[in-house]
C-alpha cells in the first residue's frame, strides 16, 4: 500500500511542468507520507515553491523556509508571477485568471479565504474548469470554519476523480474526522471521504463504511448506508464485503436508516432477497415514518419481494377480466381448476401486512410515494381492492405538468386492463386547451380506453369539440381516437364513421388526411357495409380540396371498385377531366384508379385509362411519368410484356391487410408500473424484471423474527425453536401426559363462542376482521408505551390471520417463533392479571377459532391444541424450552428510548418490540362501579320493550380491547316478547360483541345481559338495532370517556416514569377550585372514579393523587394526577398520548371535581 | 438515483451544473436543447428523453428547466418531485425562482443542492433542516456576515434531521404566539357553449402559518369533515387520527406549510360563482370577426366576487383588435395573442362587458374553433364546497395561541369553451 502511493507521489511530481527539483521534493514528500498524518500545510508549501519555481524559475529558493515563510514569500512573488506566468504558454488566459484567486486562498485571512472559494465554487457551478486551483484548495480542507470546509469538500468531490494523486492529501484530515465526537463532523466526514472517486482509497472506505454502520448515531449509519453504493460503483469487487454491511444496516431498527440501506440494497444486491425475510416486517411497520424518498424505494423493493414471496391473490376474483383465459382453459383442464378451486385462496397475513401498511402513504404529499403505493397496489392487491388507488391517482392530475405526464402514462397502461377502475374519473381526463400536447394525448388515449357502450356518446362529444382544436396535431389524434372507439363499441362504428365523413369537409389538411386514414381503416375493416359510405365519399369528393384527402378517396374507389361499379368510372372521368390541374399525389392515385378499373371494369374504362396514361406520359413530373409508363405495361397486354401483365391483376388488386387500432399502451404492462423503463417503454439499465407469483409460496417462516429486545432473558430460547420439527413432536407427546381436561375445556369454550358469534351474522367474516385488525394495530403504533395487554391483543391479531390459511399452509404455521412468542408474552400479562387471564386467553383462542368455522373438527381440534399448549406448559414440567416460563419474573423493564423521539413517535416504531412492554402494570378491579344506568330503549318507544344500559367495568370477557356493557331488558307488555336479538349496528365497522338471542321474554320479566362494545377509545356512539320478533328499534350507547378505561395498578415509581414519557403534547391540565369538603384523599377517588374506571396508585404524598389506566381498545395509557394546593384549588394533569381522549375526560373531571 | 443536474435558461443557455456522481458532460443536455427546439411551447418539451446513455428527466417551472440526468432505472415520479423541491427550496430561500435570483445566490444554492443530495439519493429536503444548515440570506444577517465574517452555515446536525418529526425543529421561540389557516379553494371548471358545466369539481388546500413556540401538537377538526373525499396531508398529520376519528391532529413544522390538500366529494353539485355570455363569430366573407363577453355573478353565497380576469389565446390568424371594456381594462399582446381582460370586482348591477371587432389576417381562413375563455376569479371569506373549520385545540404547550382561519375561493382551471 504504501509503495503504491510512494508510486503515485512520484507519477504526479513526474507530470509536473517543471522537472527541475522533482528528487528532492519526491523524497519529502515520501517523508510526508510515512509519517501518516502528513500536513497539509506541507503539501501547500510544496505547491506554493511549485508554484513560484514555474513563474520565477527560482531554483535556489530552498525548502528550508517553513511553512509561514513560504506563504509570506509566495504573497510577496505574485506580483512577479502574474507578469512572468505570461511568459508561458503552457499556461493560457485561464492559468492568469485565478491567479488572485490562488492568491487569496493562499493568505491568512478566512475571509479572503472563504470569498475566494465562494468565487470557485461559482466557476464549478457555471461549468467552468478551476481545476488547476486543486494544490491551493485543497490545504484548506482542515480549515476550523465550517462553512469554507464545506467549500472544499464541495471541490474536492468535484475535481478529486481528475485530480486522483492530489486527493490522496486530504484523506487523512478525513479519518481524522471520522473518530470526531460530533455526529455531523463524522458524518460529513465519511460522505465526502467516500465521494471522493479514487480507487486507491477503497480499503480505507472500506474500512470507514464498516465502523461507520455500528456507529452510535443514525445519521452516521445513514451516511454508511449512501457511502455503500458510492464504493460498490468505485469497485465492484467490494460487494461481498458491503453485503455483510448491508445486512447489518438492514437489522438497524432506525427509521433514519431504512430507506438509504434499501436504497443501498437495490444497488449493490437486488437478487439477494433472502436479506430481506427476517426484515420485512420491521420495513412493513416502519414505513408510515420513514422519510418520504426512503418509502418510495421500500416499496417498490417490497413489491419485487412480495411477488417471489406470495401466490398471487389474483385467481379467484380474476373473473370478469381473466374471462377470456377462462374460456380457453375450461375444455382442458377443467380437473385442476376444480382442484384449485378446493383449496380455497388465503391471504399470507404478511402479504396483507404490506397492503396494510403501505394504503395511507396513499395520502402521502409526496406524489412519487402515491404512484409508488398505487403500482404496489396494482402489482399485488387482489384485483378487489385495486380500485382504493384510483381517488390519489386522479388527484395526482392536478399536480405539475410534469407529474401528470408520468401519472397519466401509468393510468392509461391501467386503464386498458381496468376500465372501472377509472371510469367514474372519466371526466378528469377531459382536455383543456391550456393542457400541453403531450397531456392532451395521454388524455386521449385514457379516454379512448374508457369507452364503453355506457358512456361512449359522452366521449364522443367531447371529442367533437377536441376535433374543432386549434391543435391539429391534437385534431389529428382525436381522429384517430374516434376510429378506435369505432372499432371497439360496435354500435358506434356507423355514427363515427359518419361524422368521420364530415370532417372529410375540413379545411385543414392535417384533419382531413387523418379522417381518410381513418376511415379508410374502418372500411377495411368492415369490408361488407362500405359501399355506402364510399358513395359519399364520392360525392363529397368535388368538394374536398385537400389533396392528400383526394388521393385517399381515390385510392379507396380504386380499392373497392367493385362494389361501387357505377361511380368509380364516374368518379375517373370526372378525374380525367381536371388531370392536368391536380396535384402529384391525386395524379398518382388518379394513374392507380384507372389501372384498377381498367383491370376490372375495362369496357367502361378503356378510353378514359388510355386518356389519362397519356396525360401522365407527358406529365412535367417524372415520378408521374414513371408509374404511367409503368402501369401501362403493366395493364395493357403487348407482345414484349405478357408475363407479368397475367398477374397485374394480382398485384394491383391484392387483398390489403387490415390495420390494427390499438392503444399505444397495450403492452406496457410487461414493466412494473411507475417505472422509469415503462415511460420510455424500452428496458432502462438496471431495470429489475417483476417476477411472476410463484405456483407454490416459498417457506413462510423465514420472515418470523426472533425478538431481541429488553427483556431478553428468556427470549433466545424461544427464536430458534419455532420452525424446527423437534417442537412439534414435543407437542404430541406433551398433549399425551397433560391433562386432557385442559384441552376439552378449551374446546368446548370455543364451541360455545363460535355459536354465540354465529348470531352476529356475517360482520365477522373475514373482511371485516381484517379491517379490525387494522384499526387496532393503527391505534397500537400510536403509542408511546406499551402494554402487557397490547401485545395479547396483537398477538391475538396475529393469531387470527395465521388462522386463516389454507390447510396446508396452517401445519407450517404451527408454533413459529413469533407465534410462540407473541403467546407468551399474551400469557405473560394474563398470568399476571389473576383476574381473568384464564378467560381472555381462551376467549381469544375461541375467538380466533370462529373464523375456521369452515374447517373440519379435526383440524379444529388440532388447533386448539397448538393454542393450548403455551398456557398448559407452564404448569407441566420444564422440558420444553419454548415457552418455559419458570423463570420469568415480572421484573421492570426499562425501555429503551432515545431521547430525540418524541413519545409518541416512538410508539409508531413499536411494531418491532413486541417486549417493549413495562411489565409492571397490570389491570386491576374496578375501584367503584357506577350505580347510574342510562336509557337504552324506552318503554314507550320500544312497544313495550325497555331497556337500560350500565358500564359494570369489568374487563371485557369478549374481547380485551372492547368495554363490556351490561343491558337490563324488561317487557313491560302483557304479552311474550320474542327473539330478542342485535341488528344491524353503525358505523358497520364497529365491532360490537352481541349478547345470545334471547328467545321469549315472558310478560313483566327482566333479563340482563353483557354485551362488548369496541369504541376503538372514541366516545362516537355505538348504534345498533335492538329487534324483537315484529321491531327492531335504533338504539344507541353512548359512552363517557371515562367507561372507555380501564383501571391498573402501578406503583408510584413507576407512575413517575410513565408520566416523564408522556410529556409535552401529551400532557393537558387544568386549575380549578375544589369545594374544601372534597380536598381530602377520599372524595377526590370517588370523584375520579365515578368520572373515569381508572385505578388508584398509592401515593407517598397527601396532597398528591394519582391514577392510572388504559384506554379499553388500543390499550394507552391514562395518568390522572390531582395535585392540591392552598386556597382550595387543585392541578389536574393528565398524561396520555391519545391527546384527544386526555382533553375530554380533563373536561369531566374538571366539571365533577370544581 | 440523480446523477447531475443542469439548470436552463428558456434561451437554452446552461447557466448552473451540479454533479452528485461522476461529472457528466454538459453536451449531454443537447438532446435536450434539440427537444426544445422542435416544441412549439417551453411545456410541449417531453419531460422524460432517452439519450443513448442517459435518460434526462426535466420540469420546466417558472420559466426555467430543471434538468436532470439519470443513468439507471429510476422512478421518474421521483426526479420530478424532487426537481420541484429543489425549485420550491430556491423560492423558500430567496423569495422567487429565476435565473437572475439563481445567479445572484450561485454559492448558497450550490451548497443546498449539496445538502440536499448525496450520491444522487435525497438526504434533507425538508425546508426546516436545511435551514438550520445553511441560513437563509436577510439583510441584516449579510450586514453582520461582512463585520463578523460568521457564515451562514451552521454546525450543528440540525435537530429534524435526527427526529422521526423532521419538519420541526427544537426550541422555536415566539413572543406572540399564533396559528393562522387559510382554507383555499379552487374551482375547477368546464362550461360548455351554452353555459353548461361539462366538469366541475373543488379542489382545496389548507395552507398554515403556524408561529408557535415549543412543541405544540394540534388537533384542527371540521364541522363537516364528509365534505372531504380525498385528501393528502403533510407529513406531520397522524394518518390513522384522521381515519378513526376525521380530525387532523399534528405537530406543525415552523411557519409556512401546506397542512393538507383535499378534493370535494364528487356527488356534491358544484357552485359555479360566474356566468359568461359570449359570442365570438368571425364573418365568413371578409376578414373580420366580433367579439363581444359578459360576465356575471352566479351562485356567490351572497359574497362579491373579485379579481376576476378573463383570458383568451385568440386565434393566430388574427391581426388586430379593437374592444372596448365597459369596466376594467384589456391588454393584448399581438406576438402571442394574447388577450387579458381584468374586470375586478363583480358589480351585479352593472355587468362587465367586452365587446369590439377583430379583424383576420387578409386571406386568412376564418378559424374553425373559437378561443376558450380562462376565468380566474377570487371570492373572499367564502369555501365554495361550505367547508367549515370547527375548532383548534393546542395541546403540550401552555400558552394561549392566537388563532384564526380565513377562507378564500379562486378558480382553478376555469374554462369557458365557445
Amino acid at each position: 500500500m504504501r509503495e503504491k502511493s510512494c508510486m503515485f507521489m512520484i507519477k504526479f511530481f513526474l507530470s509536473l511542468p517543471l522537472l527541475i527539483s522533482i528528487i528532492k521534493l519526491s523524497t519529502t514528500a515520501i517523508l510526508f507520507y510515512d509519517s501518516l498524518a502528513f500536513h497539509n500545510k506541507h503539501f501547500c508549501t510544496l505547491a506554493k515553491r511549485q508554484m513560484l519555481s514555474m513563474s520565477t524559475n527560482n531554483l535556489s529558493y530552498s525548502d528550508q523556509g517553513g511553512t509561514d515563510s513560504a506563504v509570506e514569500v509566495g504573497q510577496e512573488t505574485t506580483p512577479t508571477s502574474s507578469n512572468a506566468g505570461a511568459g508561458f504558454g503552457l499556461f493560457s488566459v485561464d492559468f492568469k485568471k485565478n491567479e488572485d484567486l490562488k492568491e487569496m486562498l493562499e493568505s491568512n485571512k478566512e475571509s479572503l479565504k472563504l470569498e475566494a472559494m465562494k468565487r470557485v465554487v461559482g466557476l464549478i457551478a457555471k461549468g467552468k474548469n478551476a481545476s488547476e486551483l486543486f494544490p491551493a484548495v485543497v490545504k484548506n480542507v482542515a480549515s476550523k470554519n465550517i462553512e469554507l470546509k464545506k467549500l472544499v469538500y464541495v471541490y474536492l468531490v468535484r475535481y478529486a476523480e481528475e485530480q486522483q494523486d492530489l486527493a490522496l492529501l486530504s484523506i487523512s484530515t478525513f479519518q481524522r474526522a471520522l473518530k470526531d465526537p460530533n455526529q455531523l463532523i463524522r458524518a460529513s466526514a465519511l460522505r465526502v471521504l467516500s465521494s471522493i472517486r479514487v480507487p486507491i482509497i477503497v480499503p480505507i472506505m472500506m474500512l470507514a463504511i464498516k465502523e461507520a454502520a455500528s456507529d452510535m448515531s443514525p445519521y452516521v449509519r445513514k451516511t454508511s448506508a449512501h457511502a455503500i453504493q458510492k464504493l460498490y460503483s468505485l469497485d465492484q469487487d467490494q460487494k461481498e464485503l458491503l453485503i455483510e454491511v448491508i445486512e447489518k444496516l438492514l437489522k438497524d431498527k432506525s427509521t433514519l436508516v431504512a430507506g438509504s440501506v434499501v436504497m443501498a440494497f437495490e444497488e449493490v444486491c437486488p437478487d439477494r432477497i433472502d436479506l430481506i425475510h427476517k426484515n420485512y416486517r420491521k420495513l412493513c411497520n416502519l414505513l408510515v415514518d420513514v422519510e418520504e424518498w426512503g418509502q418510495v424505494v421500500i416499496i417498490s423493493m417490497l413489491t419485487r419481494y412480495a411477488r417471489t414471496q406470495f401466490t398471487s391473490p389474483w385467481k379467484e376474483d380474476g373473473v370478469f377480466d381473466e374471462h377470456n383465459e377462462r374460456a380457453f382453459y375450461e375444455s382442458d383442464e377443467e380437473n385442476t381448476r376444480n382442484e384449485t378451486e378446493a383449496k380455497p385462496y388465503m391471504m399470507d397475513p404478511d402479504h396483507r401486512l404490506l397492503l396494510r401498511n403501505t394504503k395511507p402513504l396513499l395520502q402521502s404529499r409526496n406524489t412519487a410515494v402515491v404512484m409508488s403505493v398505487a403500482q404496489l397496489y396494482w402489482h399485488l392487491a387482489p384485483k378487489n381492492e385495486v380500485s382504493i388507488v384510483t381517488k390519489s391517482l386522479v388527484r395526482l392530475l392536478r399536480s405539475h405538468r410534469e407529474v401528470q405526464y408520468i401519472v397519466l402514462q401509468n393510468i392509461a397502461t391501467m386503464s386498458i386492463q381496468r376500465k372501472g377502475m377509472f371510469e367514474p374519473y372519466m371526466k378528469s381526463f377531459y382536455v383543456r386547451s391550456t393542457d400541453a400536447t403531450h397531456i392532451k394525448s395521454l388524455k386521449l388515449e385514457i379516454l379512448t380506453s374508457l369507452a364503453n357502450e355506457a358512456n361512449i356518446s359522452t366521449i364522443l362529444r367531447e371529442f367533437q369539440t377536441y376535433v374543432k382544436s386549434q391543435d391539429k396535431q391534437f385534431a389529428a389524434g382525436t381522429i384517430q381516437a374516434i376510429g378506435r372507439c369505432a372499432t371497439n363499441i360496435s354500435e358506434v362504428t356507423d355514427t363515427c364513421l359518419n361524422g368521420l365523413v364530415l370532417l372529410l369537409s375540413n379545411r385543414d389538411e392535417t384533419v382531413v388526411a387523418e379522417s381518410v386514414v381513418v376511415i379508410r381503416k374502418l372500411l377495411q375493416i368492415q369490408p361488407t357495409q362500405h359501399s355506402d359510405i364510399i358513395k359519399h365519399m364520392a360525392k363529397l369528393f368535388d368538394n374536398i380540396t385537400v389533396p392528400m384527402a383526394r388521393a385517399s378517396i381515390l385510392w379507396l374507389m380504386g380499392e373497392y371498385c367493385e362494389r361501387v361499379p357505377k361511380i368509380a368510372p364516374d368518379v375517373l372521368r370526372k378525374m380525367a377531366k381536371s388531370f392536368t390541374s391536380e396535384e402529384d399525389i391525386v395524379k398518382l392515385q388518379t394513374v392507380n384508379l384507372a389501372a384498377k378499373l381498367y383491370l376490372t371494369n375495362s369496357k367502361q374504362t378503356k378510353l378514359l385509362t388510355q386518356y389519362i396514361l397519356n396525360l401522365g406520359k407527358y406529365d412535367q413530373n417524372y415520378d408521374i411519368r414513371d408509374r404511367t409508363r409503368f402501369i401501362r405495361q403493366l395493364i395493357v397486354p403487348n407482345d414484349n410484356n405478357g408475363a407479368l401483365s397475367k398477374y397485374a391483376h394480382r398485384i394491383l388488386l391484392a387483398p390489403k391487410p387490415a390495420p390494427v387500432l390499438e392503444s399505444a399502451y397495450k403492452d406496457r404492462d410487461r414493466y412494473q408500473l411507475g417505472t422509469l423503463s415503462h415511460t420510455i417503454n424500452t428496458k432502462a439499465s438496471g431495470y429489475l424484471e417483476l417476477s411472476d407469483w410463484p405456483a407454490v409460496a416459498p417457506d413462510k417462516s423465514v420472515r418470523n423474527v426472533e425478538v431481541i429486545e429488553p427483556g431478553k432473558e428468556w427470549a433466545p430460547s424461544l427464536g430458534k425453536t419455532g420452525k424446527s420439527k423437534p417442537a412439534k413432536s414435543s407437542d404430541d407427546k406433551f398433549y399425551s401426559d397433560s391433562g386432557e381436561e385442559e384441552e376439552e375445556e378449551e374446546e368446548e369454550e370455543g364451541i360455545r363462542e363460535s355459536s354465540s358469534e354465529d348470531g352476529s351474522g356475517s360482520s365477522n367474516s373475514e373482511e371485516s376482521h381484517v379491517q379490525k385488525n387494522s384499526s387496532q394495530s393503527s391505534e397500537e403504533s400510536d403509542k408511546s408505551s406499551s402494554q402487557s395487554e397490547k401485545s395479547s391483543s396483537e398477538s391475538d391479531s396475529e393469531k387470527k390471520e395465521r388462522k386463516t390459511k389454507t390447510p396446508l399452509q396452517k401445519k407450517t404455521v404451527k408454533p413459529t417463533a413469533k407465534d410462540g412468542d407473541s403467546d407468551e408474552n399474551g400469557n405473560v400479562a394474563k398470568e399476571a392479571n389473576s383476574s381473568s387471564a384464564e378467560e381472555s386467553s381462551s376467549d381469544s383462542e375461541s375467538d380466533s377459532d370462529t373464523h375456521t368455522d369452515s374447517d373440519s373438527g379435526t383440524e379444529h381440534k388440532k388447533k386448539t391444541k397448538s393454542k393450548a399448549k403455551p398456557k398448559v406448559e407452564v404448569k407441566s414440567t420444564k422440558e420444553v424450552s419454548l415457552l418455559d416460563l419458570g423463570d420469568f419474573t415480572p421484573a421492570p423493564v426499562t425501555q429503551h428510548k432515545s431521547p430525540v423521539l418524541s413519545p409518541s413517535l416512538l410508539g409508531d416504531l413499536e411494531g418491532l418490540s413486541l417486549s417493549n412492554v413495562s411489565s409492571t402494570i397490570q389491570l386491576s378491579g374496578p375501584v367503584f362501579v357506577p350505580e347510574k344506568s342510562h336509557d337504552l330503549l324506552h318503554h314507550m318507544t320500544g312497544k313495550g320493550l325497555s331497556a337500560q344500559y350500565q358500564f359494570p367495568r369489568q374487563p371485557c370477557l369478549y374481547q380485551p380491547t372492547m368495554v363490556s356493557v351490561q343491558i337490563s331488558l324488561t317487557n313491560t307488555t302483557d304479552h311474550p316478547l320474542e327473539q330478542i336479538h342485535i341488528g344491524d349496528r353503525s358505523p358497520t365497522g364497529l365491532n360490537i360483541h352481541c349478547f345470545n338471542t334471547i328467545e321469549c321474554l315472558e310478560p313483566e320479566a327482566s333479563v340482563t345481559v353483557f354485551i362488548g362494545v369496541d369504541f376503538n377509545d372514541s366516545t362516537q356512539a355505538a348504534n345498533f338495532q335492538l329487534c324483537t320478533k315484529e321491531d327492531h328499534f335504533s338504539v344507541s350507547i353512548q359512552p363517557a370517556i371515562g367507561e372507555l378505561l380501564l383501571p391498573i395498578t402501578m406503583t408510584e415509581l413507576d407512575f413517575r416514569k410513565e408520566q416523564g414519557k408522556l410529556l409535552g403534547m401529551n400532557e393537558s391540565s387544568a386549575t380549578i377550585t375544589m369545594a374544601a369538603e372534597n380536598m381530602t384523599s377520599q372524595p377526590i377517588s370517588r370523584l375520579v372514579a365515578t368520572v373515569a374506571n381508572l385505578g388508584v396508585v398509592p401515593s407517598s404524598q397527601d396532597n398528591v393523587h394519582r391514577f392510572a389506566g388504559k384506554t379499553a381498545s388500543s390499550g394507552a395509557v391514562v395518568l390522572v394526577m390531582v395535585e392540591l394546593r392552598e386556597s382550595s384549588t387543585a392541578l389536574i394533569t393528565i398524561n396520555t398520548e391519545k391527546s384527544v381522549m386526555g382533553s375530554m375526560l380533563l373536561r369531566d373531571l374538571k366539571l365533577a371535581l370544581a | 438515483m440523480i446523477n447531475s443536474l443542469f439548470l436552463i435558461n428558456p434561451s437554452g443557455e446552461i447557466f448552473l451544473e451540479k454533479h452528485w456522481k461522476s461529472v457528466v458532460s454538459r453536451s449531454v443536455c443537447d438532446y435536450f436543447l434539440e427537444a426544445k427546439e422542435k416544441a412549439l411551447e417551453p411545456e410541449d418539451v417531453p419531460p422524460v428523453i432517452h439519450t443513448p446513455h442517459h435518460y434526462l428527466i426535466s420540469i420546466y417551472r417558472d420559466k426555467l428547466f430543471f434538468l436532470s440526468v439519470i443513468q439507471t432505472e429510476v422512478p421518474p415520479l421521483f426526479v420530478i418531485e424532487f426537481l420541484h423541491r429543489i425549485a420550491e427550496m430556491i423560492q423558500d430561500y430567496f423569495g422567487e425562482c429565476s435565473e437572475t435570483v439563481v445567479k445572484d445566490h450561485m454559492v448558497m444554492v450550490y451548497e443546498l443542492l449539496e445538502e440536499m443530495l448525496d450520491n444522487g439519493f435525497p438526504l434533507a429536503t425538508e425546508s426546516n433542516v436545511l435551514k438550520e444548515m445553511i441560513r437563509p440570506p436577510t439583510i441584516l444577517r449579510s450586514v453582520v456576515n461582512t463585520l463578523t465574517g460568521t457564515s451562514n452555515v451552521g454546525d450543528t446536525l440540525p435537530t429534524g434531521q435526527l427526529s422521526t418529526i423532521p419538519w420541526r425543529r427544537a426550541g422555536v421561540r415566539y413572543t406572540n404566539n399564533e396559528a393562522y389557516f387559510d382554507v383555499v379553494e379552487e374551482i375547477d371548471a368546464i362550461l360548455d357553449q351554452s353555459g353548461t358545466t361539462v366538469f366541475a369539481e373543488i379542489q382545496g388546500v389548507v395552507e398554515a402559518c403556524v408561529k408557535l413556540s415549543g412543541m405544540p401538537d394540534l388537533t384542527l377538526s371540521f364541522m363537516n369533515p364528509c365534505l372531504l373525499d380525498d385528501v393528502s396531508f403533510h407529513p406531520c398529520v397522524r394518518y390513522k387520527l384522521w381515519e378513526s376519528e376525521r380530525v387532523l391532529s399534528f405537530i406543525p413544522p415552523d411557519g409556512n406549510f401546506t397542512l393538507m390538500t383535499y378534493h370535494v366529494n364528487a356527488q356534491n353539485l358544484v357552485a359555479i360563482p360566474v356566468y359568461v355570455k359570449q359570442s365570438i363569430s368571425f364573418f365568413e366573407c371578409g376578414s373580420d370577426g366580433r367579439l363581444d363577453v359578459t360576465v356575471g355573478p352566479k351562485q356567490t353565497m351572497g359574497k362579491t366576487v373579485e379579481g376576476v380576469m378573463v383570458t383568451v389565446h385568440l386565434p393566430k390568424t388574427i391581426l388586430s383588435i379593437n374592444l372596448t371594456a365597459t369596466q376594467g381594462s384589456y391588454t393584448y399582446d399581438n406576438g402571442t395573442k394574447l388577450l387579458v381582460w381584468d374586470i375586478g370586482k363583480l358589480n351585479p348591477q352593472k355587468l362587465p362587458n367586452l365587446r369590439g371587432s377583430l379583424s383576420l389576417q387578409a386571406g386568412a381562413p376564418k378559424p374553425e374553433e373559437n378561443p376558450s375563455l380562462n376565468i380566474d376569479l377570487k371570492i373572499q371569506q367564502l369555501a365554495i364546497s361550505g367547508l367549515k373549520v370547527n375548532r383548534l385545540d393546542m395541546f403540550g404547550e401552555k400558552y394561549k395561541p392566537f388563532k384564526g382561519v380565513k377562507y378564500i375561493t379562486k378558480a382553478g382551471k376555469f374554462q369557458v369553451r365557445t
